[in-house]
Formats: C-alpha cells, structure tokens, sequence
C-alpha cells in the first residue's frame, strides 16, 4: 500500500475514532450525534428487520434510472453539439453557468407535469447530471488526437466503424469521467428530492426519522448512503483507474 | 514562378551508379491549396502550384521551410484532402479519398493507447476482415521486421517514442502498401535513434519494393535516405530544386561520414537557406 493511501485511512479512521471517543465520554450527547459504532449496529439490526428495505429498493431503482438516462441522454446530447459547430459555440455560456441554476426551484413543475411519484425525482436528478455527461463527451471528442482522426481514413473506415472502434475507445476516459460524475450527480438528486417530494425513499425515511427524533434511525440511514456512494465511487475509480494506467505516458 | 519537376543532378555525383526507375506510381499535376483564415473569408494560398511525378519504387523526400505547405502536399498525395486546384493521381487513378495501396505515418503518436503493440499492428487488417492466420503470419513478420516481438503485449504507454513510431509504420508495413508516405515520422526523436530508425526505413524500402514520400525538417535524414530530395519555397510552397542524390539502393547511415554526404547536405542546405530566412523575415537575397 502507497504511503498516501496509509496516511488517508489514517485520517478517516482517525477521525471515526475521535467522534466515537467524544460520544462515548459524553462530550457529545446521543441526541446530537450517534457514536459510529452504534450507527453500525443499529444499521445493520436495520437491515436485518427489513423495516427501510422498501425505501432503500426505490431510492436505488431511481438512481439507477436517473444515472442511465443521465449518461445516455447527455453522450447524445453532446454528440450533436459536437457535430454542431455553430449551435456549440452558441450554447456553450449556457453550458458553464449552468450549475450557478438551482436545479430544485424546478420541482413544482416537474410534479404538474409527471405527477407524484419517482418520476419528478428522476427528473431533477437528471436535470442535475446530464449537463455533466455533455461536458464529458465534448471534451472527450475535442481531445481525440488529429493523427488518429487520420489513421482511420488511412485504413478506409467507413464513418461509423471509425467512430466505434476508434474515436468512442478515444474518447472513452473522459466519458468515463462524466459518468462517474453522473453517478454522482444521481446520488445527489434522487437522495436530496426525497427530501421535499416523495413519499418513500431513504431521503424520505431520513427526514421523516429527523421529524421524529429517531436520531437512530436517521443516523443508520446517513450512514448506510455514505457507504452505498463510497462503494459505487470506489469501483468506478477502479475501472477508470485502469483506463488511465494503461494510457498514461 | 519557379516549378521545377525534373530532377537536377548534382554534378559531383553524375558518375555514381543510380536506379532509374521507369514507372509513375504517383503524380501531382498543378496542384494548389488555398485555406480560409480563422474567422473570416479572405483566402491565404498554402500551396503550389505543384508538378511532381513519384515513380515506382523511389524514394523520395521533401524538405521545406516551417509552414510551407510538406504535410498539405502529403494530405493531397494521400487522399486526406483535396486540392483547390490541379488533379492527383495514383498508379494512373485519380485520386478521391485515400487510395487502396497507400499507407501513411504521421509526425503525432498515432498509435492507439487502448491496444497492446500486437492488437495495434493488426488493427487495420481486422478492420479489412482478413482471414486470421493471414493475419498473424503479417503481424508476426512486422512485429520482427521492427523489433517488437518481444514488446508484443505490452501497451503504448510503456514504450518509448522511437518504439510507439515503429508500432505505427509496422501497422502501415502490415497492410503492404505500394506508396508510403511519412509525414515526419522522426520528427520527436533524439539524433542517434533517428538515424536508427533511418536504417530500419531503408530497410523496410528495399525489402517491400514500395515507393516511399518522406517529409521531413531534418537535411541529413532527407540527403540519407533518398534517391531524390524536392526542395520547397517558403508559402506558397514551391519546388525550387529537385536533387538527385545518386546513392545506390544499399545504402545505409554509414554514408554520413563519407564527402559526397556532405556535399548533398550543403546543397540542400544552400537552396533552403535562404527560404528559411524568408520565414523569419530576415533575407533580403
């Protein structure tokens, strides 16, 4: 293991015991913060009974939904931009500010028009990672070197075998970076739009559990997202980990 | 307007021993380019007009000040763009996108960082949709032609310059191509592996019979290597001179250090000195 990496765990496990100390002494009171242990218990006693099983298994389909329709939607998006020179230039100011939008202002519409239900949540999640996809894949296909562009009409590819057995394996480092980020984005959309417009979900169980003071049940529930998006993100750095190894020069 | 299109013998070599080849394998018949300039609809002229007639089996290079127009000659040679004006052609076929035959290498690292040396050498003949023991029995010849045999799985990334130029003209070689064109191939590379790989090109020529179009900054790699050097004009690029340098076919990287070397060098090196200084804005004759 790389020194870096040691020093991290040791920051993260260092941290996690220094709040279970101050809990466990007291210092912090149990109806301000659970001790990490008790969070872990109580979690997987949870999980065990099934009682947010439901909620966990729709917050999950709609990330799911959310990042799938996110990185589709915004690859295509960005291959049109792409091979739109005059529309790119014309949308690209809207492009980089558009995360200065507070995407949630938009969810009394989205509920008039798709109705209560997942459907709204999916798409303000969407609405929070497709701009990001788009980014990706232009900067993906700008980046694809001139030579290879070349090389493909060298070897007398027609456009399309060109397009998927060169430019998309080009580009493909930088999608995944917008995937990644996509994901991510999902997480945060679907999660945060439980909050304030849905019935069920663990954004749902988070807040309702925080009405109710069930600081332990609210506490699990953070502490089983934190894990579920450490889990996701841990792999897809691995994968793009391995993108990267094998192209860095 | 000076077009030359015959070649201009060096005196001090007339009496050495030269291929004559016989016929045309490629020929550029006033060929212009002209671009548009960023951003607005005034036109600058790049190129020519150009004459030139490669013929089978030569090997042919191009010298030029920065920015006159070698690699948009190469482009028009191989099909990757088409004149303003003038017609090209190759083995007696007009040429509309890149000819079946013709294989190019270019100055940037083409190869494909996502494939192993192996995969990045047969990726053309995949493409094509040869059988699988044909491809192997070229790749396998390539990969020893080059010396890659033993770098067959390894990727891009861990290859040094010179040895990701070697994947990219062994991945041209694999499809034997009759006219190869190099668009400064060496251009990245330090003197020594240069001339090097100058070696293993002329290898490469003599062994495929092709005909070969070099473009290259480098005087010494171009008075090395070729049968004939053109020799082109600061924009619009021209051909001022054609030398012809007499070399016999088995030649190799030891002629460096012989007179006639030097002599072809400094010819080379008068006709272009000027043209170089007109880049720079600094001649006046």
């Amino acid at each position: 293991m790389k020194t870096e990496s040691i020093l991290r765990a040791a920051v993260v496990i260092g941290f996690i015991v220094l709040i279970e100390l101050l809990c466990r002494l007291g210092v912090i009171p149990t109806s301000v913060l659970l001790a990490p242990s008790t969070m872990v218990t109580h979690g997987a006693d949870l999980l065990r009974a099934g009682k947010f099983n439901h909620d966990i298994g729709i917050s999950l389909l709609e990330i799911v939904a959310a990042s799938i329709v996110s990185v589709l939607l915004g690859f295509v998006i960005g291959l049109v931009i792409h091979a739109l020179p005059r529309m790119r230039r014309a949308l690209e100011p809207l492009l980089s500010s558009y995360y200065a939008v507070p995407t949630f202002i938009f969810y009394p519409v989205f509920i008039v028009v798709l109705g209560v239900g997942p459907l709204p949540i999916i798409a303000i999640a969407v609405l929070l990672a497709v701009v990001t996809m788009i980014t990706a894949t232009l900067d993906g296909l700008d980046r694809i070197p001139r030579a290879l562009h070349k090389s493909g009409l060298v070897m007398r590819l027609p456009v399309w075998r060109s397009a998927f057995f060169i430019k998309l394996p080009a580009a493909l480092p930088y999608l995944f970076t917008g995937m990644k980020l996509a994901v991510a984005y999902s997480f945060i959309g679907v999660i945060a739009s439980e909050f304030i417009l849905s019935g069920s979900g663990v954004g749902y169980a988070i807040g309702y559990a925080y009405n109710n003071f069930q600081n332990d049940d609210m506490y699990s529930l953070m502490l089983l997202i934190l894990i579920a998006v450490t889990a996701v993100n841990m792999v897809l750095n691995r994968i793009d980990h391995r993108f990267q190894s094998r192209r860095q020069r | 307007m000076t077009v030359l299109n015959r070649p201009v013998p060096l005196k001090i070599l007339e009496a050495l021993p030269s291929q004559e080849p016989e016929e045309a394998q490629a020929t550029l018949t006033g060929v212009t380019r002209y671009f548009k300039k960023n951003g607005s609809k005034e036109l600058f002229h790049a190129l020519g007009p150009i004459d030139l007639t490669l013929m089978k089996g030569e090997f042919f290079s191009v010298v030029g000040p920065s920015g006159c127009g070698k690699s948009t000659l190469l482009d028009a040679l191989a099909g990757l763009s088409e004149p303003s004006s003038g017609s090209v052609t190759f083995e007696g076929r007009a040429v509309k996108g890149v000819p079946d035959g013709v294989g190019v290498v270019f100055q940037e690292d083409a190869s494909f960082p996502w494939l192993n040396v192996h995969d990045n050498i047969s990726f053309g003949l995949r493409m094509a949709g040869m059988d699988g023991a044909e491809i192997k029995r070229r790749t396998d010849y390539a990969m020893g032609f080059m010396g890659l045999k033993d770098f067959a799985g390894a990727y891009p990334a861990q290859l040094s310059g010179g040895m990701r130029q070697r994947v990219c003209i062994a991945r041209t070689l694999v499809t034997q191509p009759r006219l190869i064109l190099l668009d400064e191939p060496f251009g990245a590379l330090d003197q020594q592996t240069r001339l090097l790989m100058g070696d293993e090109l002329l290898r490469l020529w003599r062994e495929t019979s092709a005909t070969v179009l070099l473009i290259t900054h480098a005087l010494d790699e171009a008075a090395m290597l070729s049968d004939r050097v053109g020799v082109m004009s600061a924009r619009p690029g021209l051909f001022i001179d054609i030398v012809e340098t007499g070399w016999a076919r088995s030649r190799d990287s030891r002629i460096v250090s012989t007179p006639r070397f030097g002599e072809v060098n400094a010819r080379l090196w008068e006709r272009l000195r000027v043209e170089s200084m007109k880049v720079m804005g600094t001649a006046t004759h």
